[in-house]
């Protein structure tokens, strides 16, 4: 979390590997380590192999193309790049306003015999598996959004071209709502860590000045773990970016750009599920590989913004 | 990545494959999930008829049958749609493309406070899914229902997101019956639906689930699926002029129009005849007619003469699938035995 310092430093130098279950454990460690770095090459160079043939066929323009035609072998990635983006950042957006809420609520305000019982429910919507929700997004949820949700929105935000538009029920909307349900226990669980570890001396200090707890925990601790919560929501984003089968049954599966958030739409990830195991010409399966492909590359650009963020946020404080 | 998919899916069925003991002669086949319920039940009753033998089969889609089958990593495999001229090259080697099972495509809708069954003709549907008929009391579809109050709601067409043989017979008989379709979409497991207001569904389940809770939504599921679920589906009227419902029998029917069916000819929609489906097609088993191992060729070929024969049917008829008719059954009895064994 903080900076390496003189003393870290010092630490490193005096903290040699010198006797053999040292050099055992240090050879475990740094295995581990380039392990992971390793697998991560791997699958970058696997992944750019697959999608050679269809790299040299379409070049550049698969990026920015939008028509999405097996038959003819007309491909392009635009729809499911756009429709990626929109519906994690929904996700992220819901599920980061309502975790760090319930994670503030948890760590300060609650009572201990509800906290316990609350975070461990809240933690218990991870262990749900993601065909559930995808079962319960089309039956319960897309149902609620076309009856509900859709046209409350329509009249009040329906003048906006993101809520404009006929209500399928299932779109970008829903999708992004099971997204945001999906990753609010990674928010909420990190965050309420995170504030709880904000040392009690603040919280204490705050008080003594006369702030009310409301103020102590907007001014006060939510500043001071601001890092950590941004750690949690970028974590909680990787998970949403690259979310499949949920995603699949209620983004209405559609490769098409549309402002409105009511239209079905489609994600990088849910082609290659819907596509992959039929898919026999060559070219066609080049063409899946390299949408996995441009996920990845989606992935490390979100994550390196967010490191960027997270530097930028940090020098201020 | 297609050879370490291909690397994949080998260790999976290696592994499937030294699970049992060797006691037993072990077939492996792997393909398509349209075939696998009936495959199962089928598999199922012959070993317990001939306990020497076993047969494993993965359902990990057609084209994962058939790239499966080409590199020889299992005994046969089985897909919706038959190897085509590019995949048979590849096979390097003579291979026979059976047909073993029927299905069909049920027109199933939403349209609520309507109790009988829809009409649609042949040229309605393809209006429907080109997108120029775009409300359900548009005349096309008011003509054909005189005396239902049709809504006047936008029409939702659902189709399959997953690649399916059941889209491709559907696409199939898209293009039979209207040459827009035909030069505008074509014929395939995954298409570009033009539709403006088109929904794709996982799964026959994502379609069903799509049409039940969407006033006004109309697509195509696979018959099984609709009987078991006990659907309504519209009645269409096939290239004769008569309404037909979608049935088991109606399917088979078509089937039996066109008893010369062969990994080159095989389309069955919109076929000849009184009580035709219109919207029917085969499912395939493909083997090679010179298996590498003799020994393991005879009992591979009684198999799949005992599938395609009257015994091995009657269970595709227990479990809702269509059965071959008898015609169709000798044929593909005939195909078989070119096996050398």
């Amino acid at each position: 979390m903080t900076p390496s310092t003189g003393s870290d430093g010092a630490f490193r130098r005096v903290a040699r590997f010198v006797s053999p279950v040292d050099r055992g454990f240090a050879a475990i460690v740094y295995g581990g380590s380039f392990l992971f770095a390793l697998l991560i090459v791997g699958l970058f160079v696997e992944l750019v192999l697959g999608s050679w043939p269809s790299i040299v066929a379409f070049g550049p323009s698969f990026i920015w193309k939008s028509s999405w035609d097996p038959i003819t072998s007309k491909f392009g990635a635009l729809p499911m790049i756009y429709g990626t983006v929109v519906t994690s950042f929904i996700g992220i957006a819901l599920a980061g306003f309502v975790g760090i809420m319930a994670a503030v609520f948890l760590a300060d305000f609650a009572p201990r015999w509800l906290a316990a019982p609350l975070s461990f429910l809240i933690e218990l919507l991870a262990a749900v598996p993601s065909v559930v929700y995808g079962l319960w997004g089309l039956f319960v949820l897309s149902p609620f959004v076309r009856t509900a949700i859709g046209p409350l929105l329509q009249k009040v935000l329906g003048w906006t071209p993101l809520f404009s538009g006929p209500i399928y029920g299932v779109g970008l909307l829903t999708a992004g709502i099971i997204l945001a349900l999906m990753i609010v226990p990674t928010v909420t669980a990190i965050s309420r860590d995170v504030i709880a570890a904000i040392p009690r001396d603040l919280r204490e200090a705050s008080m003594a000045l006369g702030s009310t707890k409301w103020e102590m925990a907007t001014r006060v601790v939510l500043p001071a773990a601001k890092v950590g919560i941004f750690g949690a929501c970028i974590l909680a984003l990787g998970r949403a970016l690259g979310e499949t089968i949920a995603v699949t049954m209620v983004i209405g599966n559609r490769p098409e750009i549309s402002a409105s958030l009511f239209a079905p739409s489609y994600t990088l990830a849910s082609v290659i599920a819907n596509e992959f195991t039929e898919a026999t010409t060559s070219i066609y399966i080049s063409a899946l590989i390299e949408l996995g492909l441009i996920l990845f590359v989606v992935s490390v650009i979100v994550n390196a913004l967010a490191r960027l963020m997270i530097w930028s946020v940090r020098g201020s404080t | 990545m297609r050879s370490f998919v291909r690397w994949l899916t080998t260790a999976a069925v290696a592994v499937a494959m030294t699970l049992p003991a060797a006691a037993a002669t072990q077939l492996t086949g792997a393909g398509s999930s349209f075939d696998y319920p009936f495959f199962s039940k089928a598999f199922y009753i012959y070993n317990e008829k001939n306990p020497n033998v076993t047969i494993n089969y993965q359902s990990i889609g057609s084209g994962g049958g058939i790239q499966q089958f080409t590199a020889k990593n299992v005994d046969f495999g089985a897909t919706d749609v038959p190897m085509n001229a590019e995949e048979l090259a590849r096979a390097a080697q003579p291979v026979l493309q059976v047909p073993v099972a029927l299905g069909g495509a049920a027109i199933a809708y939403n349209l609520p406070g309507v109790t009988q069954a829809i009409k649609l003709t042949r040229q309605a549907i393809a209006d429907i899914y080109l997108g120029k008929v775009l409300k359900w009391n548009d005349p096309e579809i008011a003509k054909l229902n005189k005396g239902v109050s049709l809504p006047d709601t936008s029409i939702i067409v659902v189709h399959r997101s997953d690649g399916s043989g059941t889209s491709y017979i559907f696409t199939d008989f898209l293009s039979h019956v209207s040459p827009e379709w035909k030069s505008k979409v074509g014929t395939g497991k995954s298409v570009q639906w033009p539709a403006p207001s088109s929904v794709g569904a996982k799964g026959n389940e994502g379609v069903a689930g799509q049409i039940r809770s969407t006033p006004g939504a109309i697509g195509y599921v696979e018959l099984a699926y609709v009987i078991e679920n006990h659907m309504s589906a519209a009645t269409l009227q096939n290239r004769a002029g008569n309404w037909v419902a979608c049935s088991a029998d109606n399917v088979a029917a078509a089937a039996a129009t066109k008893p010369a069916v062969n990994a080159t000819n095989f389309s069955i929609v919109d076929a000849l005849g009184a009580k035709s489906y219109p919207i029917s097609g085969y499912s395939w088993v493909v083997l090679y007619k010179k298996p590498a191992d003799s020994s393991r060729a005879k009992i591979l070929y009684d198999v799949f003469a005992w599938l395609v024969g009257p015994q091995g049917q009657s269970y595709a008829k227990s479990i809702d699938y269509v059965p071959l008719p008898v015609n169709v059954q000798n044929a593909a009895s005939a195909t078989l035995r070119q096996m050398q064994r």
